[in-house]
């Protein structure tokens, strides 16, 4: 179904501008058009639906959901409904605290806050139209196996004492859980896709531009000789880089793309990009509202080493 | 009659903040719009997605930026 895009693409590059294919300019010019209408048909449409399923899982359902289940089904459970859960990182104090009140154990509540940045539906739309379904199904699955086994990890440190001390004294109010109609949910939706494309439109014809470029002017295999599976030193590079990038994901999956078919590794693009959507430094502020250092510490080395040990997992299979 | 916007200061709770003041004007209501940034006063009202909103005292909706015509309905009802 996605071919119409490459017909379009096709149809635009070669008559209406009339470019010669083989050259470097036709080249970036077709992949730019070919990438900015697919991408963008793909945010709309996709973006809408996970609205509407979002619409059914308010926080506070999802909280009620984990409360009193056996511990590694709630790990599961937090993992999968942080992909379905509204989340903004101003959210994730209130989040976090709801959460701890309920009793649902810190562990849980990481799986929860680890999953829901990384396996965002901005990421999987962008994944699935310049990758495929293959790796964006990767992507979706290894970054659920990331949450949970970090938060399991977290939960066998027993670091309840590191959860800012006032938490412990919140006393949550009984919110009604508001019912929508369809109505109310399609509405939702549109002003939802609204906000989305509001915020990251710009990064995405930004970095499918700069990924156009790479596609068209860079040699094949150019990545190969410095940042291929032979040097080991990649993968963690590739995270540390990863970091600072955060709420670009929309703008680097494009330029990432470029580069993985200039020979950078499965494993390491994985990583790079679990990590520019998984560790931020912004969330990681906010949540000091919440957590004492040693905890945050303890957050991100751990889901740093375990993006790491992902990376060296799929370059050593692939 | 007194509305609150719940939120620890964030870009959309501004802007809630800014909506709900402009639904006041439109109705033409006496109202006050206070900001409520402090956690535990937050989740005393039960909300776990930022930014809420809270007419005399009842949660009108939360996790969303609602807009003026929504806020107004809001303050109708």
């Amino acid at each position: 179904m996605l071919k119409i895009f490459t017909i379009l693409a096709d149809i635009i590059t070669y008559q209406w501008f009339g470019l010669e294919k083989g050259h470097h300019l036709t080249e970036a010019v077709h992949f730019f058009i070919e990438d900015t209408t697919k991408i963008f048909f793909l945010l709309v449409t996709i973006i809408f639906v996970v609205a509407i399923i979002r619409s059914f899982f308010p926080p506070e359902r999802t909280r009620s959901f984990l409360a009193g289940k056996n511990l590694f089904v709630a790990h599961v459970l937090a993992a999968a409904l942080g992909v379905v859960t509204p989340f903004c990182s101003c959210s994730a104090c209130p989040l976090f605290i709801g959460f701890v009140e309920a009793g649902i154990p810190l562990g849980v509540t990481f799986s929860f806050l680890i999953s829901s940045p990384m396996v965002n539906e901005v990421a999987l739309v962008l994944l699935f139209g310049l990758f495929g379904w293959k790796i964006a199904a990767i992507y979706l699955f290894t970054g659920l196996i990331v949450a949970i086994f970090a938060g399991i990890i977290i939960g066998k440190l027993n670091m309840e004492r590191y959860v800012a001390d006032y938490v412990w004294e919140i006393r949550m109010g009984q919110a009604e859980i508001p019912t929508m109609t369809w109505k109310e949910r399609i509405q939702y939706a549109k002003g939802y896709v609204r906000e989305i494309l509001k915020k990251i439109w710009l990064y995405v014809l930004g970095g499918i531009a700069v990924g156009a470029l790479v596609h068209g002017y860079v040699p094949e295999d150019f990545l190969l000789k410095y940042a291929g599976p032979s040097n080991p030193l990649a993968v963690p590079v590739a995270v540390i880089l990863g970091v600072p990038l955060y709420s670009n994901a929309a703008g680097v999956i494009p330029i990432v793309e470029a580069l993985m078919s200039k020979g950078l590794p499965l494993g390491t693009t994985l990583a790079f990009m679990m990590a520019v959507t998984a560790l931020s430094f912004p969330e990681m502020v906010i949540l000091s509202q919440v957590l004492k250092k040693q905890l945050i510490m303890t957050f991100v080395g751990i889901v740093t080493v375990t993006i790491i040990f992902v990376g060296y997992i799929f370059n050593f299979i692939i | 009659m007194k509305i609150e916007i719940l939120g620890p200061g964030c870009p959309r709770c501004q802007a809630l903040e800014a909506n709900a003041k402009e639904a006041v004007k439109e109705l033409g209501l006496e109202a006050e719009v206070e900001k409520v940034t402090e956690m535990g006063k937050i989740m005393a009202y039960g909300v776990m997605s930022t930014p809420g909103i809270v007419v005399d005292g009842k949660v009108k909706g939360s996790g969303k930026l609602f807009s003026v015509e929504e806020i107004k309905e809001m303050l109708k009802g």
